[in-house]
């Protein structure tokens, strides 16, 4: 049996962000395993400190350009929340169209693009554009409809334009609404149905590993919870957003840039398949019909699996997004302005499921709308806990295999939590002293 | 020229001008045709020696930041910026404002033992930069068309007018009439006034003018309500550095 072991898989690719995987045995003993988070701090909380709230989510967009949606509408509720500013109905309406497409064009990017290269043995999704054509087209396709939806409702697709604080500088026409939505029903449907089928074909290449972890998601009583809804851990229910500190317990570790995360056990998992866990019951049935298709059934305990929920919640947001459009049409698009006028100042939370997982913004504002103290906790750093305590179950396991495999299943693990390493290192803990 | 080896590289950065690449996706494919990506990490595991082209996201932070750029700068024949971080330091020197004790002493608390972190400097601070790619995120049509003359050799067009004659052109009713905040007057154009066009103010991504005249802008801003600190404040949101 092999005794010893030394990985160290410097600035791991196909991930955003700078991260090492660090793996050490001497003598039949586990000494490391660990993600290593090399990625330089960018200081965000210092960064706001004094900043009107008109410029705040402008701002915590550019944390992380690939969940810079989810960054501004986390913001946007904080701020709405510590300023006492009320949206309307179809301010809702459009954000939650905005969630879908925002977390169905990361998913697509993640599985196919990122992750998919690993099940067909090649290094990149490149090769790919010769040997699998019709999937690369599908899911280039499909990434341009989620695209769409971002540039028509928000401006841009990465670090959106027209969500403000109190609603939006623009309204969409409800002719461009329908044109987006008949996309969405004629072309990325059986898209997203064609690749359910490629991705179908590959799930027996996903490697065998199980290692119960507490489940930490969004959760709500109306539907898949996504936009909006309270805090659920499988291990012990529900949570007020308010609580948050209470269940991220952040700490810092020496081997990260980015602050670990732990609750009712020594890590916790955040992202696509702890929220298919724990609300897989309110799945509509295009996602449903997915699931069954790709064989993931909850509760599932396989980290690998993580990019299959994300292919399951590529149909779901896609037939959701299609949903609210209708509603939105039926009910008539109003021209309305933004809610600007402070009622009241002081702490606001807000929380949003990004693609990778529960995403929390807590802000608070002095008498003059201006920023006094930020606190934002993000999923990859959720995750990190859960990523080492995975990787100290695994190599054991797999310890006879070749240093390469165990490498190659190693990267595969944590590509599987589509780590977002540049939002983990916003910042480390702060406080305003002055 | 056959085929121009191209690489991409982060620094200290959202990966959002990467990502913008990737949403290029009508071009992509044949963007394939003309160029051979030899490097780009957040996407594929190869690695290179040299190239003909090296696209940089992000900004100088850390002294691992300096060894590295001048490790591209030394194997590629053309570095090209992409995008504020780079460009101009961007979001990300907004932390030079405070001094390095107050960073310090406010973020790190009790944790002290970090990484080393230096002010934020643009890529030019290090090493010569050959062509930008302004905006954050960076301009997708101004990244095609700096690629495109590049592949050509030809010298790709630079912008140097305000976001204002842009906006004009495009018929919007301006922002500050509406008793917005903007910075349209001082901003390199090159965007197509993308935010006042979907009724937000100008935030000055693409950086200033270079004939900027900073006491008229502020006295602008000062006759539409702002005051001079706000109005100032606001001016470095991307542009730190450059308004010093
Ligand atoms: S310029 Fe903007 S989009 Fe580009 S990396 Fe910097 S913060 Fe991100
Ligand atoms: S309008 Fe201003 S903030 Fe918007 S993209 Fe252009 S330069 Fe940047």
């Amino acid at each position: 049996m092999r005794k010893n072991l030394d990985i160290d898989v410097h600035h791991l690719t196909r991930v955003e962000g700078h991260g090492n995987i660090v793996v050490n045995m001497k003598e039949g003993v586990l000494e490391k395993a660990q993600l290593e988070i090399v990625e330089a701090p960018r200081f965000f909380e210092a960064i706001l400190k004094g900043r009107n709230f008109h410029e705040v989510a402008i701002i915590t967009s550019r944390i992380c350009g690939i969940c810079s949606l989810g960054h501004q509408l986390t913001s946007l509720k904080a701020t709405e929340d510590a300023l006492g500013l009320d949206i309307t109905r179809q301010t809702e309406l459009l954000r939650r169209i905005l969630v879908d497409g925002a977390t169905f064009q990361s998913n697509t990017l993640h599985s196919l693009f990122l992750a998919a290269p690993d099940y067909l043995d090649v290094g990149s999704v490149f090769p790919l554009i010769n040997t699998h054509k019709d999937v690369v087209l599908a899911a280039l396709r499909l990434k341009r409809i989620a695209n769409e939806i971002g540039e028509l409702i928000s401006g841009r697709a990465v670090h959106p334009i027209a969500c403000v604080p109190g609603g939006f500088t623009q309204i969409p026409s409800a002719k461009n609404l329908l044109a987006l939505k008949n996309k969405l029903v004629n072309e990325a449907i059986p898209d997203a149905e064609f690749i359910v089928d490629v991705i179908a074909s590959l799930v027996e290449k996903i490697p065998v590993f199980s290692r119960e972890t507490e489940y930490i998601s969004v959760k709500s009583e109306k539907e898949y919870g996504l936009y909006d809804g309270d805090i659920y851990s499988s291990d012990s229910g529900s949570y007020k957003v308010n609580q948050y500190l209470e269940i991220t317990n952040e700490f810092v570790v020496p081997h990260s840039s980015g602050k670990h995360a732990k609750f009712n056990r020594s890590s916790y998992m955040v992202g696509a398949l702890a929220r298919f866990n724990n609300s897989h019951n309110q799945l509509n049935p295009l996602a449903k019909a997915a699931a069954e298709k790709l064989g993931l059934k909850a509760p599932n305990y396989n980290p690998y699996m993580n990019t299959i929920a994300q292919v399951v919640e590529i149909a779901h947001c896609i037939a959701s997004s299609i949903e609210l459009i209708d509603t939105l049409l039926d009910e008539g698009l109003k021209n309305e302005k933004p809610n600007q006028e402070p009622t009241k100042y002081g702490r606001g939370f807000g929380l949003t499921e990004v693609p990778r997982g529960i995403l929390f913004h807590d802000y608070t504002y002095n008498k003059q709308g201006k920023i006094e103290k930020v606190n934002c906790v993000i999923p990859t750093g959720q995750n990190l806990a859960n990523i080492d305590d995975d990787m100290k179950k695994l190599v054991p396991e797999i310890i006879e295999e070749t240093k390469e495999q165990i490498t190659h299943k190693l990267e595969m693990l944590v590509r599987a939590y589509d780590p977002c390493i540049s939002c983990s290192v916003h910042v480390l803990n702060v406080e305003f002293i002055e | 020229m056959s085929k121009p080896k191209i690489a991409f590289f982060d620094f200290t950065s959202c990966e959002g001008c990467q990502l913008n690449k990737l949403n290029l996706e009508n071009d992509l494919l044949d963007l394939l045709e003309l160029v051979d990506i030899v490097e780009f990490r957040e996407a594929m595991d190869d690695k290179a020696d040299e190239y003909d082209i090296a696209f940089i996201e992000g900004s100088i932070s850390t002294p691992t930041c300096i060894t590295r750029i001048h490790d591209i700068r030394r194997r590629t024949k053309i570095l090209v910026a992409l995008g504020a971080c780079a460009v101009q330091g961007g979001i990300n020197a907004i932390k030079n404002q405070h001094s390095a004790d107050w960073v310090k002493e406010t973020v790190y608390g009790e944790d002290k033992y970090l990484f080393p972190s230096i002010p934020v400097q643009p890529i030019s601070a290090v090493v010569k930069v050959d062509y930008e790619v302004r905006g954050c995120p960076m301009s997708t049509p101004e990244f095609l068309h700096v690629l495109k003359s590049l592949i050509l050799n030809r010298k790709p067009e630079i912008f140097d007018h305000a976001v204002c004659v842009e906006c004009k052109l495009k018929e919007n009713e301006c922002v500050l009439d509406k008793g917005m905040f903007c910075l349209g007057p001082i901003t390199r154009a090159g965007c197509d006034a993308i935010c006042p066009t979907f009724g937000q103010y100008c935030t000055g991504c693409r950086g200033v003018v270079s004939n900027i005249n900073k006491n008229g802008a502020v006295e602008m801003l000062k006759q539409h309500g702002f005051s001079t600190k706000e109005a100032l404040n606001r001016m470095k949101m991307f542009c730190t550095l450059e308004l010093e």
